[in-house]
């Protein structure tokens, strides 16, 4: 298990190597440079001149990307062309920030989804089922942008109950929570129906069934243990997604958080923060594969991690 | 196909007939300004009211399904043609082409979808072909895999041992034979990327980087309505529910579609 731990650990330096490198080549590909951007159009050449030198953009891109693994390699990301702050201590706020809303939503959405893809595949073929089926393809049809502004003036604007934007408290996560929340519900519904219902066409719960065990705790214990498999794959997967940037539901709340950061850095052509952004999330979402993988190994003995197997 | 797939093509098409005509159809011109009909709620005039800039909301609704819809079809017809392209390749002929492929799909598909349309879209400018590249760039990836799987399977088929005994070239077996097999399921994943099409352009317009003023699309007018959230609430609700509807109709269809065609989910669904 450490093995291969370790050789996951170790895979992460070509692949953040081959992504900066791709990020690097598409961010001098984008239109306009950042210098106008921070001094305006009318500032005289020689500013200009100087603020290039400065930021290292008058180099050529070979020696500018050695430039930043150099920076990296002692532990920075650069400084933000607006803000002249730290990207790394940036990050150190939003990061935090983002965690926490995912962790709201996934508070959320793992027990909802989970109940109602076991209630839907219990009741196969009946009302619950058909109800709830078609409630989780709408779940996945509503923008998330839309149904956070409709909870927002619900709740927010027309009962006073909750504030509608900002970073802070448990109130303040509410709202934003449920937004991100509510796709996932689906996408967690539908795949745990499809999974019980398949691991129930098993013969080992023929055999259980035979064996005169309860239909409860075939379900709740036999069923529920060998279906949770795929279920973990997505959670795993839309975590992955949230740490990355909740983009949307980030903007509409004014959520302080890596999503709303990204997107600023790639409207302002901030370099630093969007390689930087995308440093970070690529290694979030090799340590989620990772805890993912891990857990999987939990649930299902037949999944064995070690040196040798992999 | 089941009553929900029907259902949801007739919602389809409704939708696709009243965007189509919407400049027969609709009372106002959806981008004239009325600077003496700011914000009015829905009234006989203005059967949705009327926005920031005194347009007829109902106008620019219909014209934004013009537009929405019009992206999300051109870019899944796109995506559709690579992925396919490239699915069929990779599953017939198998080994380093599969291999180079297969890594690139998974890369793509690695990503979260919608950042990675925004950062493409960020490389050009701003407008309905962006859109439709961005959308395309992201989503070949999901038919080109699902397509190779197909033909991975076709590939042990006895019919196409049998196309190949009489001495048919790659080219026939693979255009005459294969391809048509991979239609049905091609259709039904078309079917589940336009719903999800819908929603990115949405998004994307929604983030000031897809159709820009005055032209009308869904998640535009949703970007606007939100600034006067306060004071005017119904400049959003038309255009979101045309975007909930929409998608849920193509996302409900391509289903039906996927369970009357995908072999491997039949029976137990």
């Amino acid at each position: 298990m450490t093995g291969y731990v370790a050789r996951k650990l170790i895979l992460l330096v070509p692949l953040l190597l081959g992504i900066t490198f791709i990020t690097f080549l598409l961010t001098k590909a984008l239109p306009g440079e950042p210098v106008y951007s921070m001094v305006g159009e009318r500032a005289s050449p020689e500013t200009i001149d100087k603020l290039r030198k400065e930021i290292g953009s008058d180099k050529g891109t070979i020696s500018q990307y050695a430039g930043y693994l150099n920076l990296i390699l002692h532990g920075e990301l650069g400084r933000s062309y607006y803000t002249n702050r730290k990207v790394s201590e940036e990050i150190m706020i939003k990061l935090p920030n983002t965690m926490k809303l995912a962790a709201g939503a996934m508070f959320i959405a793992v027990p909802v989804g989970i109940l109602l893809g076991f209630l839907s595949a219990v009741r196969k073929n009946r009302f619950a089922d058909r109800l709830i089926s078609v409630l989780s393809i709408a779940g996945l049809s509503v923008p998330v942008f839309w149904s956070g502004l409709m909870l927002m003036l619900f709740f927010s604007l027309y009962l006073k109950w909750l504030p509608p934007s900002g970073t802070g408290d448990i109130r303040y996560m509410v709202l934003p929570a449920v937004t991100l929340a509510l796709p996932s519900v689906s996408s967690f519904a539908r795949i745990t129906r499809t999974a019980v219902l398949e691991t129930g066409l098993m013969p080992f719960v023929r055999t259980a069934t035979a064996k005169g065990i309860s239909k409860t705790r075939i379900y709740a214990v036999h069923i529920m243990k060998n279906a949770l498999l795929p279920v973990v794959t997505v959670v795993g997967l839309d975590l992955g997604s949230y740490l990355n940037g909740a983009v949307l539901t980030e903007t509409i709340f004014g959520w302080d958080g890596m999503g709303r950061f990204i997107m600023e850095g790639i409207i302002k052509r901030d370099y630093p923060v969007i390689m930087g952004c995308i440093i970070t999330g690529t290694i979030v979402f090799v340590l989620i594969n990772l805890v993912v993988d891990i857990a999987y190994s939990f649930i299902d003995p037949r999944v064995r991690i070690n040196g040798t197997d992999r | 196909m089941g009553l929900t797939g029907k259902l949801s093509a007739a919602v389809i098409i409704m939708v696709f007939i009243a965007s189509l005509f919407s400049p027969v159809l609709v009372p106002y011109d959806p981008n004239s300004i009325d600077l003496d009909q700011i914000k009015h709620p829905p009234s006989a005039q203005h059967l949705l009211g009327t926005d920031n800039k005194g347009r007829d909301i109902l106008s620019r609704t219909l014209q934004g399904g013009k537009i929405s819809i019009g992206i999300s079809v051109l870019a899944v017809l796109i995506s559709m043609s690579a992925g396919l392209t490239i699915g069929l390749v990779s599953g017939y002929f198998g080994g380093k082409t599969d291999t180079v492929f297969m890594s690139f799909v998974d890369l793509v598909l690695a990503f979260p979808a919608l950042l990675l349309a925004i950062g493409i879209s960020v490389l050009f400018p701003p407008g309905v072909l962006t859109v439709v590249i961005a959308l395309s760039a992201v989503g070949w990836a999901s038919f080109a895999r699902l397509i190779r799987g197909n033909v991975l399977s076709l590939r042990e088929s006895v019919f196409l041992d049998a196309a190949k005994a009489i001495g048919c070239s790659n080219a026939r077996v693979l255009f005459i034979h294969v391809l048509p097999q991979c239609f049905p399921l091609a259709f039904a994943m078309a079917g589940l990327k336009l719903g999800g099409y819908i929603l990115t352009e949405a998004a994307l317009s929604f983030l000031g980087l897809g159709v820009q003023p005055p032209d009308a699309s869904w998640g535009s007018m949703i970007s606007t309505g939100r600034v006067f959230i306060r004071s005017a609430p119904w400049m959003v609700f038309p255009p979101g529910l045309m975007i909930a509807v929409t998608a849920l109709c193509f996302n409900l269809l391509g289903d039906a579609l996927r369970d009357k065609y995908d072999p491997a989910r039949t029976g137990h669904y």
